[in-house]
């Protein structure tokens, strides 16, 4: 019997050139040769990429949860990193 | 520039896209993995895509696929072979894929009236001759399981290969460019083979029997099941439309 | 229900800021994802859901993939092959929304085959005629895209995006499935006939899809709650009756239901009571096709397994040999 369950790819498409890898879901192979042929049949299928990553998910760091706070709250009190932040005079183009 | 298509090469061409997509429609809901359902039915229905356009050249597509009988069809024998198990399988596709990509390429590269077709058809060859290749390895390098089974699928195939090197009627290559063509499949079978760690099957690539044979209408006997089941619903309502 | 377990086997409540917390992103329609902090129970019911709706893409395929072989036009067959194929994509898309919360698709698959989880009843019915094709996609796969539609909007974000791509891919299947019995059921008498037939027999355990009605079914209030589910089994009911009976006329198809008729008061079609012993005797293993669809998936599973273990055994060693 089986022994060996393939490890987790994460995918991620570019839909067309231009436009930067989303990420499309997952899916199981044996080897990174196999999970971007995996991933061409399974997530582009209808004409949906021009490009594709495969990423092992063990190797994805994420953020954790219990630090959603202080990790990202910080950026939401600095407004002026944002253009409408700032008053121009009307008439005035091309800011 | 030809423009006229040749019916009998259409035919042929037809005829081997038809049946292997066949056959490979009945791993449907039994592959080793899911994502193996996915990419066997991928290739499957690019196949069934090159039967449909080129047996529209020859006459009505169904007509063709559903109202002749067994010694009408022109494919080779190699592509109605049973599936056996996945190595098996994937021998049959290593096989043949590396033998359509080749002629494919040869058609694209002319000025027959089968460029335009082939020159489509070659991208899609090309992911089947990969498919099968990777295969190919991972069975041959992986364990001896899938190494013994992965030898004896090459080795039972072995006889139906020689067939498809025998000049096609219509088909603007002769013999000689045919022998070229060999040759460069069977450079190309022994890299991988040998990359994979399996030995090449010793022997007559055709036998007595099947030397041309299916280009003429000479079949084994699971093509005759194989085509009863693909037919008889449509032969059971004559005249009807689906 | 592990995760339950452990909870209860640690003897820790949640921490109510924790659980307020969940409850108020649910409540705003704010999508919870995998690594959120959410209730074991919530855990457990998207888990059991998901995993059947996986199961029920993969089982699926088997009733159609019957007539693969046989279709009675290449268009057909190429219609069919990728509306399998589609299935066995979507499969995988919620194995893989599944897995991330924490169950792999082995473990899932072991709970198929073991008869530990379910796939929906309706699969265990045969594709007998060629017409079963199109009544599988015009009633099965309609009522499956009423059911699915809203999922779009479930709470949980995998769950979500999964369903958003299957219901996307899924528009086709539903209207094959339509022209299909339309040339059917406008073609010779035999054909017609055919087309009459499978309806007959696919109606009721179509409705069945939807679930025992609400006053019966375990798991929708909380699911409801949770916004897992977003309408009662009744109410998709309900929709469906009401827009399959105007696309039953237009195929010139009849339904096989004397009390079906339209409620000027209610503003819906009244229908005739559903054979609920039926459900639960399929849904118990009874159904003409449950040890067939289950024992085909264990076979397809097991002499797998040496090409899985051969893809795994040449990564092992060319992993190595690059390391």
């Amino acid at each position: 019997m089986s022994t060996s369950e393939w490890p987790l790819w994460e995918v991620f498409v570019r839909s067309r050139r231009g436009l930067s890898h989303t990420h499309a879901g997952s899916l199981h192979a044996p080897d990174a040769e196999m999970a971007l042929r995996n991933a061409r049949d399974l997530y582009t299928r209808r004409n949906e990429g021009v490009s594709i990553w495969v990423v092992p998910s063990a190797a994805v760091t994420a953020s954790s949860p219990d630090e959603r706070d202080p990790f990202f709250a910080p950026s939401a009190d600095k407004p002026y990193r944002h253009p409408t932040f700032y008053e121009i005079p009307e008439g005035v183009r091309h800011l | 520039m030809t423009t006229t298509v040749d019916k009998a090469a259409a035919l042929a061409l037809g005829d081997d896209a038809l049946v292997l997509a066949q056959r490979l429609g009945e791993w449907a809901g039994h592959a080793p993995v899911l994502e193996e359902e996915v990419a066997l039915a991928n290739i499957a229905l690019d196949l069934l895509g090159q039967a449909r356009v080129l047996l529209s050249l020859a006459g009505d597509e169904d007509e063709l696929a559903f109202l002749r009988e067994e010694r009408e069809f022109r494919n080779l024998q190699l592509v109605e072979q049973a599936n056996g198990d996945f190595a098996h399988t994937i021998a049959r596709q290593l096989y043949f894929s590396v033998y359509q990509q080749l002629l494919y390429g040869e058609l694209a590269a002319g000025d027959g009236p089968f460029a335009p077709l082939a020159a489509k058809a070659v991208k899609e060859t090309a992911y089947h001759r990969d498919h099968a290749e990777q295969w190919t390895l991972r069975l041959g390098d992986g364990t001896d399981e899938s190494r013994r089974r992965v030898q004896a699928g090459l080795a039972a195939l072995w006889k139906f290969t020689g067939e498809m090197f025998r000049p096609v009627e219509g088909l603007d290559l002769d013999a000689e460019a045919m022998a070229a063509l060999e040759a460069r499949w069977l450079a190309a079978v022994t890299a991988v083979v040998e990359k994979a760690g399996l030995t090449l099957p010793e022997g007559p690539r055709t036998g007595a029997w099947t030397a041309g044979a299916g280009r003429q209408g000479l079949h084994t006997e699971p093509f005759g099941r194989m085509l009863a089941e693909m037919q008889h619903l449509h032969r059971s309502h004559p005249g009807a439309s689906w | 229900m592990v995760a339950m377990t452990q909870d209860a086997a640690a003897g820790q409540a949640p921490d109510p800021a924790l659980v307020a917390a969940f409850d108020a992103a649910v409540a705003a329609d704010e999508r919870v994802e995998p690594r959120d902090w959410m209730p074991a129970e919530y855990r457990a019911s998207l888990v059991r859901q998901m995993a059947q709706h996986a199961h029920s893409e993969i089982i699926g395929m088997q009733p159609e993939a019957n007539w693969i072989t046989r279709a009675p036009s290449l268009r057909r067959k190429a219609i069919l092959m990728a509306k399998v194929q589609d299935e066995a994509g979507h499969g995988l898309y919620l194995y893989s929304a599944a897995e991330t919360l924490g169950t792999s698709r082995d473990e899932l698959l072991d709970k198929l085959h073991a008869g530990k989880q379910k796939y929906s009843s309706i699969f265990n019915y045969p594709t007998l005629t060629w017409a079963d094709v199109g009544a599988i996609g015009w009633l099965v796969d309609g009522a499956a895209i009423t059911n699915q539609v809203p999922l779009c909007r479930c709470s949980y974000g995998p769950y979500a995006r999964a369903m958003v791509r299957i219901c996307k891919e899924e528009s086709f299947h539903q209207r094959q499935g339509y022209e299909l019995l339309l040339a059917l059921s406008q073609g010779t008498e035999a054909q017609h006939a055919m087309a009459q037939d499978a309806v007959d027999r696919w109606w009721w355990p179509s409705l069945m899809m939807f679930g025992p009605p609400d006053d019966e079914s375990a798991h929708s209030a909380q699911s409801m709650a949770w916004r897992i589910k977003r309408h009662s089994n009744d109410e998709l009911r309900q929709r469906f009756v009401d827009i399959a009976v105007p696309q039953a006329e237009a195929l010139g198809l009849t339904l096989p239901d004397p009390d079906l008729k339209w409620n000027e008061e209610r503003g819906h079609h009244d229908f005739g009571t559903i054979d609920w012993s039926e459900f639960w005797e399929v849904l118990k293993g009874n159904g003409p096709c449950n040890e067939q669809r289950i024992g085909q998936r264990r076979r397809a599973h097991e002499e797998g397994a040496w090409v899985r273990d051969a893809a795994a055994e040449y990564a092992r060693k060319h992993g190595e040999a690059k390391a």
